[in-house]
């Protein structure tokens, strides 16, 4: 057990109901949801469209209300303006005030924290410097492009060096340069020492860059955990092998063991689903004399797990309110 | 500070937007016209050269501040722009305030302007310019501020289009409370405790007007005149609360 104060991030029991419609029909968007995150660590939230991340990460940041549970940012209820002091949050595709430039945008939250004069100039250009903007320091943000906004809003998110930075799908929309150079920045803040909790559905990212990860469906957490150790649980390791020059017998041998049996001439190529039958498959194929070409150990992804995850949840959400 | 810099931002804001011009530029031509009108007229000229340009700076601050107000706070959801500021530590309040100060800003140099116009006019055509005039100007902009507000307390529960019809309707019946109180005289016990009580929450924007004292040279004593301002700001501060209460409670969704 961590000590309280590893505990960055703190959900217990959290739940948004919804009124949607003229005649206020009830919607569940987050329901019963609890999760931590911890100090220093990069959280990533998944989770398919509509699932409740944006919801979720609104209610952290004291945009929308929860209708019951709690939530703690550093120890202090969310809300709070000495949680919000340490905290970056950056929305979902981010508009922006379109008719200031990078440098007026900066500055203008620059001052919601009490910043002024030199030391803030010096940390805008730090942050253009650092989203690599430097270039359209002066130019309005309504002639920009997306993935540049999404660079802004990073800078706008950093602004007072936040201990936690917050991001709601800060991939979304950006091309694959653009998506390294946001992986690259979580990296950089991460070593840094930051704590970074992000939404995606890109589950690739997540991989790549979680230290762990949270998976919601239809509002509700169905997984937490080491990405490594999310996806080794109740998955089955699978393994391909290609083997030339089997005989009848051998095969026949092989088709009672394996899961997938595929025939391309001389060629065979089996699919072994655990341990046990990838050696008695070495056996064959040693007595058979037969030729092992390859054997290849199918790594599970994030993605299985989350397929997987998204058959089990089929119930609507209406049906549980 | 904080409400400080949202009210320049604000500010900014109005000063590059398109709306504001195109208003501005109208009024000044309103004001300029009453130049032609004047050949139309026989004797009494200063009357008409007071009474356009007045009415022309107080229809055209109205508009601004109702279609600038508006979208105060509605263009800040819409557009998202809100989450990244209610998630810095600033109260909602102060974002409200802020808002309303910049706006108020806006109008004030807005109202400059156009009484610059006004007083040209006038200094050209050598209208006597007396101390009343400027009391009425200033009435004038407390009237913006008046209006401002309740543009900003409806668009915190409400789309801009119903936003703009209960400011436009409330700036109609404002002036006409007078009218509400006589007319609640003349209703049964039940109606009449409805109609007066409309009487006293709505703004009685005629306390506001003193055009007819600029043209018909009607002195208004220093009492009066601090009991408007003291009218004016008290309403104003009730209607920025019950915008913060209703704002506060807001789910941005």
């Amino acid at each position: 057990m961590l000590p309280v104060t590893d505990h960055v991030v703190q959900i217990e029991n959290i739940r948004k109901v919804f009124r949607v419609g003229f005649w206020g029909r009830r919607v569940t968007a987050v329901d019963q949801l609890s999760l931590d995150v911890r100090r220093g660590e990069v959280f990533g939230f998944l989770g398919p469209n509509g699932a409740g991340k944006t919801t979720t990460l609104k209610m952290l940041m004291g945009l929308i209300y929860p209708t019951s549970g709690q939530a703690r940012i550093f120890g202090h209820a969310v809300g709070d303006p000495a949680a919000k002091a340490k905290l970056g949050f950056l929305p979902e595709s981010p508009y922006f005030y379109d008719y200031l430039t990078s440098r007026e945008f900066l500055s203008f939250y620059g001052h919601l924290f009490g910043l002024w004069g030199g030391a803030l100039n010096k940390r805008v250009d730090e942050l253009l410097d650092l989203v690599g903007m430097t270039h359209a320091r002066d130019l309005q943000l309504r002639k920009f492009s997306k993935g540049m906004l999404q660079r802004v809003g990073i800078a706008q998110a950093l602004i007072n060096d936040p201990e936690l930075v917050v991001l709601d799908e800060p991939m979304s929309g950006l091309d694959p340069i653009g998506r390294k150079e946001v992986r690259d920045l979580i990296f950089r803040l991460k070593e840094s020492g930051k704590t970074v909790m992000f939404s995606s559905h890109i589950l690739h990212d997540a991989e790549l860059l979680c230290d762990r990860v949270a998976m919601i469906m239809k509002g509700r957490l169905v997984a937490c955990g080491q990405v490594s150790e999310l996806i080794q649980q109740g998955t089955t390791q699978e393994v391909e092998m290609v083997i030339d020059r089997l005989s009848p017998e051998g095969l026949e041998h092989l088709r009672l063991l394996a899961t997938k049996v595929v025939l391309n001439g001389e060629r065979v190529m089996v699919v072994l689903s655990n341990q046990r039958q990838v050696e008695e498959s070495l056996e064959v194929i040693r007595t058979a004399r037969a030729k092992l070409v390859s054997l290849t150990p199918h790594k599970a992804s994030l993605e299985d797990l989350f397929i997987r995850e998204a058959k089990g949840v089929q119930s609507p959400v209406e049906a549980r309110i | 500070m904080k409400v400080l810099s949202i009210a320049l931002n604000t500010f900014r804001e109005n000063l590059r937007d398109k709306l504001l011009y195109n208003l501005l530029v109208f009024a000044l031509l309103m004001i300029g016209s009453s130049l032609l009108l004047m050949r139309l007229t026989l004797g009494e000229f200063h009357r008409l050269l007071l009474n356009v340009g007045l009415g022309s700076i107080n229809i055209f601050g109205v508009l601004i501040a109702i279609f600038v107000g508006i979208g105060l706070v509605n263009k800040e959801i819409e557009k998202k722009t809100i989450y990244t500021i209610v998630s810095k530590p600033v109260a909602r309040s102060q974002f409200l305030i802020g808002k309303y100060l910049g706006l108020t800003l806006t109008l004030f140099v807005n109202t400059l302007i156009m009484a610059g116009g006004l007083l040209l006019v006038l200094f050209a055509q050598g209208v006597p310019i007396e101390s009343m005039l400027f009391k009425a100007l200033g009435l004038i902009f407390m009237e913006f501020m008046v209006i401002t507000a309740v543009a900003l307390l409806c668009s915190t529960f409400t789309s801009a289009t119903l936003s703009a019809i209960f400011t436009l309707a409330t700036y109609v019946i404002g002036h006409l409370t007078a009218d509400l109180k006589t007319f609640g005289e003349k209703m049964d016990e039940g109606m009449r405790v409805v109609v007066t009580g409309l009487y006293y929450i709505l703004p009685n924007l005629e306390r506001f007007n003193l055009k007819g004292n600029v043209i018909h040279h009607i002195e208004v004593s220093g009492t009066d005149l601090l009991l408007i301002v003291m009218y004016g700001l008290t309403y104003v501060a009730f209607l920025l609360m019950s915008a913060s209460i209703i704002f506060q409670r807001r789910d941005f969704r």
